[in-house]
């Protein structure tokens, strides 16, 4: 938490923020002034989660084939995956690849009527992770970048606030006008692989004797450094060194080593990539990582064998997240955990079956399905829904600032509050409801 | 393993170069029982480190640049101290060309003999060298924010076009006033007019948004510090910028529509109304200086602006360029930051940004002439080791700053000291973009082709043209990525170039001379070579120092010290 629900004063409460944030930022030199005030529903707001998992199903996961199925929209729709199955929860159907989700259902919500009308990767991307317009003149933070900044202050654990399993998005800068120090750390490597090489934390074939004797002799190798005194440069340089070496040669690294798990727990989550995320995740939640991001290896943006590329992701997807949500539940971490899970878009209802595409489907931003569970969110329920060929929203959009304003709202973030930018421009964690930004209000149905 | 042989050994190492280095008032801390080390002292001993960054040659101010900065030195009791020729090859190859010295350059230079003109003969050579044009190329294109896709949506062709056009430009010198000059009237398709792109670079294209991005880039100032009636009345200049599509998937025409302006000012009521008498069809257009004009209805007013802003007597025009190469050149502008240039942010040394002014004017805006002024002075040629830390001695540029090595510099730097390359890709358009293995960071064009090293190093986002998106920062992902990640370790194990120098038979201490050369540009200290010497497993066979030194090697032990020289703030900073 920011900030302390206790105070009844509203200045002591403004002036403790402030203070944390100039404690995060004078170093940084960013400038932080004025503060709007806080919306009523924030005041009242307890933070339930601790942590997030974003599972992000990079290129735009198809819908109707997977949380939204229409087995009566026949073959030009469904393909051959037309067939819905049961979960746990009464009344609540989804996809036929999805076996082991089918039997979590109590725990988690879907969300059947997201919408932006945008269809473009980077531009859907930046709109589903950060709320706001795309091509406006400033470039955003994402939620992640932005939990860093609201929660690092407090955030006292080994490894960096904001982690992406395995590598970052590439096709927009997540920190946005925050600055690099809001990057994810990118963990690199392969959590399935016989030993998880954390990129930077974790070097092959590099012994622990070897790494300290390289330290010790690059203190002494370095000899502007030792020569040149107390230059503000290179104290700020060797601060973060020190910190690197906590990861290299401290406790921190022990984050990374799946092999402390039992062999049958790593089974259930599945021993291929996406799997090994969910389990490295879990471990991150439990060091208390605020922010965790799961790129989805491969991804989704089925042009062409859209099919096969179903049937063979969907069933990882399945186990992976499936394990992850009950694990999480075993260990009482659930509640104060929000996993959320989907693509940029969703993917046209209807299957291109003409060449070139030979049964794929396009980039679908009018409608689609995003997975909510944990840390606030309620289990075993769906919001909203779209039509009965899957094209359009039929009842209860959710926008991207009602489904980021939730997951804010459930963190105690204030996504009222102003943001720090370099230049002093105004900009705030989410936009204002306009023309241009829709909302039709935070999912408290599930809260 | 390695325990119980080297650490003794390296904790001796320690307790010797530690002693060499006590002038710097470092604490010695004699750690080693076993060995007698007193005797041995004064055979490594002739090193007192702050030669190897330093001259002892007292500098005169000899150019008018040095007698406008020493004066102030005088005033602040700052005694100016030269960097030595090692420092000085270093830096100038990094500051002219963006480029490591080979260790052939370097060793050539620091040997070579004629001390009074070996510097300048230097500067002008690397002047001419082509990869002048790839490193202030890039550069320009920070600030012309060439990217292909988001925030700017250049695309890529049209990247392509646009950084090619600044290339040449820089490769044939093209007077500053001209290139400018072109940059703000061409017409015509963005895949083939390279200069075009300048309209299509921003990301508010509306006349107060491009008028903002002209003042800038070329003003060195910004116009949120305006009063509103002032950008308005340049914007005006602006209101007349055409953009049309063509029958070509992303060629945009830009072009001079004068019935654009009414549309435009129908259609945007956010911007205030800055051409109110449109109907008028004669615009009244105010230059920044409070001059009004009506702008002619048979001349793109573009061209009209173009003309004001150029004119020898305009002072934000000159001031900002060559307060921006000093920048540049010297880490801090006589007015700082070099693109926030207003009345209430004085310059450090006006008579210095007057003279510099008056010098671009004369050499008819040849921009290497400033180049040449400035790194010939002795003021850039001072050392990069404070005597004095005061904010006023930093304004006063009494020392060279220390800056590190931007994120395609070190890139570069690394690949060439390895003998290794890296792969550049952009995801735009699919299917990926793949730029050549033996291209160097530094020539890229478009800021969309990128590499995770080169987004961890806080290259530029080419988002706004300010100077300080580049973000030289450090942080601790950074330190993860030098100090451990397998990318850097792959290439120190299997560079091509690094293994030749370790695989070469030579001596150790030749090899570590080769090292040192081709890593930091100079030759070690006697202190550091005993250090490397008796880094790794050794097989003490008695006390003396002399003898430890003959240490065998291993391959990874020599790649270790190879590590750290690429881990040492000297080879990370510009110093």
């Amino acid at each position: 938490m920011i900030w302390d629900k206790d105070q009844p004063d509203n200045q002591t409460r403004i002036s403790r923020r402030q203070a944390l944030r100039w404690g995060l930022y004078s170093t940084a030199g960013l400038m932080l002034s004025g503060h709007r005030s806080l919306s009523a529903l924030a005041e009242e707001a307890p933070a339930k989660a601790r942590s997030v998992i974003q599972i992000f199903l990079w290129g735009g996961m198809s819908h109707i084939d997977t949380w939204d199925p229409k087995p009566k929209a026949g073959r030009d729709y469904m393909g051959d995956l037309a067939q819905a199955i049961r979960t746990n929860v009464d009344g609540i159907e989804i996809g036929m690849l999805f076996p082991k989700l089918a039997q979590q259902a109590d725990k988690y919500s879907l969300i059947r009527s997201m919408t932006h009308h945008n269809n473009g990767h980077e531009t859907a991307a930046y709109l589903m992770q950060t709320g706001h317009i795309p091509g406006e003149r400033l470039s955003y933070p994402s939620i992640g970048a932005v939990f860093t900044l609201l929660k690092s202050p407090g955030y006292t654990g080994l490894i960096p606030p904001y982690v992406v399993l395995t590598q970052a998005q590439g096709r927009f800068s997540e920190e946005g006008f925050l600055g690099q120090k809001f990057k994810p750390f990118a963990t690199g490597g392969d959590a399935n692989a016989q030993r998880f090489e954390v990129e930077g934390i974790i070097a092959p074939g590099i012994t622990d004797d070897r790494q300290r004797a390289r330290r010790q002799l690059l203190t002494m190798m370095n000899t502007l450094g030792n020569t040149i005194g107390a230059n503000p440069q290179i104290i700020a340089a060797e601060k973060a060194k020190e910190q690197a070496y906590e990861l290299i040669l401290g406790p921190g690294r022990d984050v990374f080593d799946l092999s402390k798990e039992k062999p049958e727990l790593r089974d259930r989550y599945g021993r291929f990539t996406f799997g090994q995320d969910c389990l490295a995740a879990r471990r991150m939640v439990e060091a208390g990582v605020p922010y965790i991001v799961i790129n989805y290896p491969g991804g989704w943006d089925t042009h062409r064998n859209h099919f096969e590329t179903m049937r063979r992701q969907c069933p990882q997807l399945d186990q992976g997240l499936a394990a992850l949500l009950a694990d999480l539940k075993d260990r009482g971490l659930l509640d104060s955990t929000i996993v959320w899970c989907c693509g940029e878009f969703g993917r046209t209802p209807k299957v291109d079956w003409e060449p070139p595409w030979n049964g794929g489907r396009g980039h679908w931003g009018n409608v689609f399905s995003v997975l909510v569970a944990g840390g606030g969110f309620k289990g075993g329920h769906i919001v909203g829904s779209s039509d009965e060929k899957g094209q359009e929203v039929k009842e209860r959009p959710v926008y991207p600032v009602d489904l980021l304003g939730s997951i804010y709202h459930l963190s105690g973030i204030d996504a009222n509050a102003r943001l720090p930018h370099p230049m002093g421009e105004e900009a705030y964690i989410l936009p204002r409801a306009s023309a241009d930004v829709k909302s039709a209000g935070l999912l408290t149905e599930i809260m | 393993m390695r325990l119980g042989f080297c650490e003794p050994a390296l904790s001796c190492v320690t307790s010797v170069s530690l002693a060499v280095i006590t002038c710097l008032s470092l604490v010695v801390s004699v750690q080693t029982a076993g060995f007698t080390l007193a005797g041995e002292h004064a055979a490594v001993e002739p090193a007192p480190v702050l030669n190897i960054f330093e001259s002892d040659s007292v500098p005169v101010a000899d150019t008018q640049i040095d007698r406008l900065v020493f004066r102030k030195f005088k005033q602040l009791h700052i005694q100016p101290v030269l960097c030595s020729d090692s420092v000085f090859v270093r830096r100038a190859y990094l500051d002219v060309i963006g480029v490591l010295p080979t260790e052939k350059e370097a060793r050539e230079f620091i040997l070579d003999t004629d001390a009074k003109n070996k510097r300048q003969q230097l500067i002008d050579k690397l002047l001419e060298r082509p990869e002048f044009s790839d490193y202030w190329a890039m550069k320009w294109s920070d600030i012309l924010r060439i990217k292909a896709e988001f925030p700017v949506n250049l695309w890529p062709e049209a990247a392509e076009t646009y950084h090619q056009w600044v290339k040449s430009s820089i490769a044939e010198n093209k007077p500053y006033d001209r290139f400018v000059h072109e940059l703000l009237t061409s017409s015509g398709s963005n895949f083939r007019t390279g200069p075009v792109n300048f309209y299509r670079a921003v990301q508010d294209r509306t006349p107060a948004g491009v008028a903002g991005a002209v003042a800038l880039t070329f003003m060195g100032t910004r116009v949120d510090t305006w009063p509103t009636k002032t950008v308005a009345g340049m914007a005006t200049f602006f209101s007349q910028v055409g953009y049309k599509p063509t029958r070509e998937w992303k060629e945009e025409i830009v072009f001079w529509d004068p019935l654009r302006g009414a549309a435009q000012d129908a259609g945007t009521s956010s911007n205030p109304p800055a051409t109110a008498q449109l109907n008028s069809h004669q615009l009244e257009a105010v230059f920044p200086d409070g001059t009004r004009i009506k702008l002619p209805p048979n001349k793109d007013p573009r061209d009209v602006f173009a003309d004001w802003l150029i004119k020898p007597n305009n002072p934000w025009f000159k001031r900002a360029i060559v307060n921006r190469i000093w920048y540049w050149l010297l880490g801090r502008g006589i007015i700082h930051e070099p693109d926030d240039i207003r009345t209430d942010n004085p310059p450090s040394n006006p008579a210095l940004l007057k003279y510099l002014e008056k010098e671009l004017v004369t050499a008819r805006y040849d921009l290497k002439h400033i180049f040449r002024l400035i790194l010939n002075s002795r003021t850039y040629q001072l050392s990069s080791i404070p005597r004095l830390t005061t904010l006023q001695a930093e304004n006063n540029f009494a020392n060279y700053p220390l800056r590190r090595l931007d994120a395609e510099v070190l890139i570069d730097a690394i690949n060439k000291v390895t003998g290794t390359s890296d792969r550049y890709t952009s995801p735009i358009p699919e299917p990926f973009t793949y730029i050549p293995e033996e291209m160097p960071a530094i020539a890229i064009g478009d800021g969309s082709i990128t590499s995770p090293f080169l987004t961890l190093f806080g290259r530029s986002a080419r988002s706004t043209g300010i100077e300080s998106e580049r973000n030289n920062k450090p942080i601790a992902a950074q330190w993860l990525h030098l100090l451990n990640s397998s990318h850097i370790q792959h290439k120190l194990e299997r560079g091509a170039a690094l293994k030749t120098i370790i695989d070469s038979r030579q001596k150790p201490q030749a090899i570590i001379e080769e090292l040192y050369l081709t890593i930091l540009s100079r030759f070690p200290s006697p202190a550091e070579l005993t250090a490397a010497q008796m880094y790794g497993d050794s097989r003490v066979r008695g006390s003396s120092v002399r003898r430890q030194a003959a240490v065998t090697k291993r391959r990874k032990d020599w790649v270790d010290i190879a590590w750290s020289l690429i881990n040492s703030d000297e080879f990370l900073f510009r110093h």
